[in-house]
């Protein structure tokens, strides 16, 4: 089984980073995966979006068009991608910045206050690892140590400082 | 083997590295920028030259320049750029000088658009550049199939004296995936007979050349060269054949269509249509053999491309147009879906 994860926000949100996480604990759990950026004029300024497939099987189309999994992080992602979810798929959305509401019945959305929460507890810039947190705990895709690990090999040597807060806002994220 | 994380445009780089390429020249295009600036970061460390050179034009003829010494060189670019040097990989081809062209291709013509296509099939396999020639055409699917081929394209242009490209796109050159560098050792083909490498005064000078004023004397040359494209025709093909033994459609793509084309393929066994896949990894020479064993069985060919259709030509030539072939294509950076290729496999499984 293949799960389509879809992450979409403003470029400057972490969407890549985030969506990058993701795809390095599919690494450190031995899974196919695939990781494909939007890098069109939207990432100027606009939307930017990147597509995450995780698998036991090869991957075939790396673009994923409806997702399993979606993380919206700001208005324009969340009218643009909410009706492509899968029925029975999941959406995780930062309810600081997006103010409506789905009114679909057969996906499970979850509503966190995620830049709110970040930025309260001295991580501006961290709403994409609480969304993150959120998602692994109700997903159960990944388990904590295994996106832990991913965090130590993305972030740069040269940024060590940066993986405590990292994993300060996904434990936020699993706790909420 | 450890498994890293790269995007395909760098893996292309990392592999040309470890490959043995001594020398990149290049100029910024998207969707292909991610290589060049991994070469400039990686080149220098690895012993090796980086040039961001004034244009395409200059690029590729830096090319011809370093690689006449025997050296490994390459140049890499997306479709616009590809065009510019296709002068200079004339000048390679006629001069019978090994290279490796990388084009990571975006929708066209002009300037056309900075989404994936594979509207170069034609330039690639028919029209590199000016005269009766052919390069060696490799189309990788995945980024570990982009490292694998690099390989192979240095090893095989060494060997038949003769220019190679990479055939990519843009999803694959952004896209990231698990990737492993096997060992390499690069192939210690002896260029002494021909490289310009300095003589010492102890050997006739070695001259680099695709000028004959002679028409025999070109003539002569060209047949020659024909000779070798007929010895990389009958041992160089390759392809991929995915569930063709007993299938009644057979799906031909090549490069990033052909992952869709897979998806759908196997979608369309879960409905009880007998589909399968023919992948030509190499697109010149192409695998005309491997194609007709894959389509013995079938009755129906539909060739899935990002253009207009162009591979098409290839498929039809090589089973001599003895089964229908149809097409479906998306273009201008569009990219198919699994989905849509599906309904017109069982469009096709509704005739059968």
């Amino acid at each position: 089984m293949t799960t389509e994860i879809l992450l979409a926000g403003f470029g400057g949100q972490g969407v890549l980073f985030a969506g990058k996480v993701l795809a390095y604990c599919g690494l450190m759990d031995s899974k196919k995966l695939s990781w494909l950026p939007s890098y069109g004029p939207e990432m100027r300024g606009g939307t930017a979006n990147c597509s995450v497939c995780i698998s036991d099987e090869p991957i075939g189309s790396p673009l994923v068009l409806t997702p399993d999994i979606l993380i919206a992080m700001n208005g324009p992602s969340y009218d643009k991608f909410i009706n492509s979810v899968k029925s029975g798929g999941k959406a995780f959305i930062d309810s600081t910045l997006v103010d409506a509401k789905s009114d679909r019945t057969d996906i499970d959305c979850f509503y966190i206050p995620s830049t709110e929460i970040a930025d309260g507890n001295d991580l501006k810039g961290g709403s994409n690892m609480v969304l993150l947190g959120k998602l692994i705990k109700e997903t159960g895709i990944f388990n904590y140590d295994t996106i832990q690990k991913a965090i130590e090999k993305v972030v740069p040597a040269s940024k060590m400082h940066l993986i405590e807060n990292n994993l300060k806002a996904i434990k936020l994220g699993m706790n909420y | 083997m450890e498994r890293s994380l790269m995007k395909g445009n760098e893996a292309l780089a990392e592999a040309a590295i470890r490959a043995g390429c001594k020398c990149f020249f290049g100029y910024p295009i998207t969707p292909q920028t991610e290589l060049s600036a991994y070469m400039a970061k990686r080149m220098h460390k690895a012993g090796g030259v980086f040039l961001q050179a004034e244009s395409e034009i200059a690029a590729i003829n830096m090319v011809l320049g370093a690689a006449s010494t025997g050296v490994r060189a390459m140049t890499s670019s997306s479709s616009p750029g590809v065009s510019l040097k296709s002068e200079g990989i004339s000048y390679l081809a006629g001069s019978d000088v090994p290279a490796l062209i990388i084009n990571v291709q975006r929708g066209g013509p002009g300037l056309g658009g900075i989404q994936p296509s594979q509207a170069d099939y034609w330039q690639a396999t028919r029209a590199m550049g000016h005269g009766d020639f052919h390069v060696l055409v490799f189309a990788p699917c995945s980024v570990q199939e982009m490292v694998d081929m690099v390989v192979k394209a240095f090893d095989t242009a060494d060997k038949y004296r003769i220019p190679a490209m990479i055939l990519a796109d843009g999803l694959l050159g952004q896209m990231m995936e698990p990737v492993s560098f096997p060992e390499i050792n690069p192939d210690s083909v002896d260029k002494s007979s021909w490289a310009a490498c300095g003589h010492g005064n102890k050997r006739e000078h070695h001259v680099i050349n695709s000028l004959y004023l002679q028409a025999n004397e070109l003539e002569d040359k060209v047949n020659e060269r024909f000779k070798r494209y007929e010895i990389i025709k009958e041992n160089e093909t390759d392809a991929e054949l995915y569930l063709t033994d007993d299938c009644d459609i057979l799906v031909c793509a090549y490069g990033a269509s052909a992952r869709i084309v897979k998806s759908a393929v196997n979608s369309a066994r879960e409905a009880g249509i007998k589909a399968g896949m023919f992948r030509p990894k190499t697109l010149w020479p192409f695998p005309v053999k491997e194609l007709n064993k894959a389509c013995k069985n079938a009755s129906e060919l539909l060739c899935v491309e990002m253009s207009k259709g162009q591979m098409i030509d290839d498929v039809k030539l090589a089973i001599n147009c003895s089964k229908p072939v149809s097409f479906f294509g998306r273009t201008g950076g569009v990219i198919p879906t699994p989905v849509e290729v599906l309904e017109q496999i069982k469009k096709i499984g509704g005739k059968i």
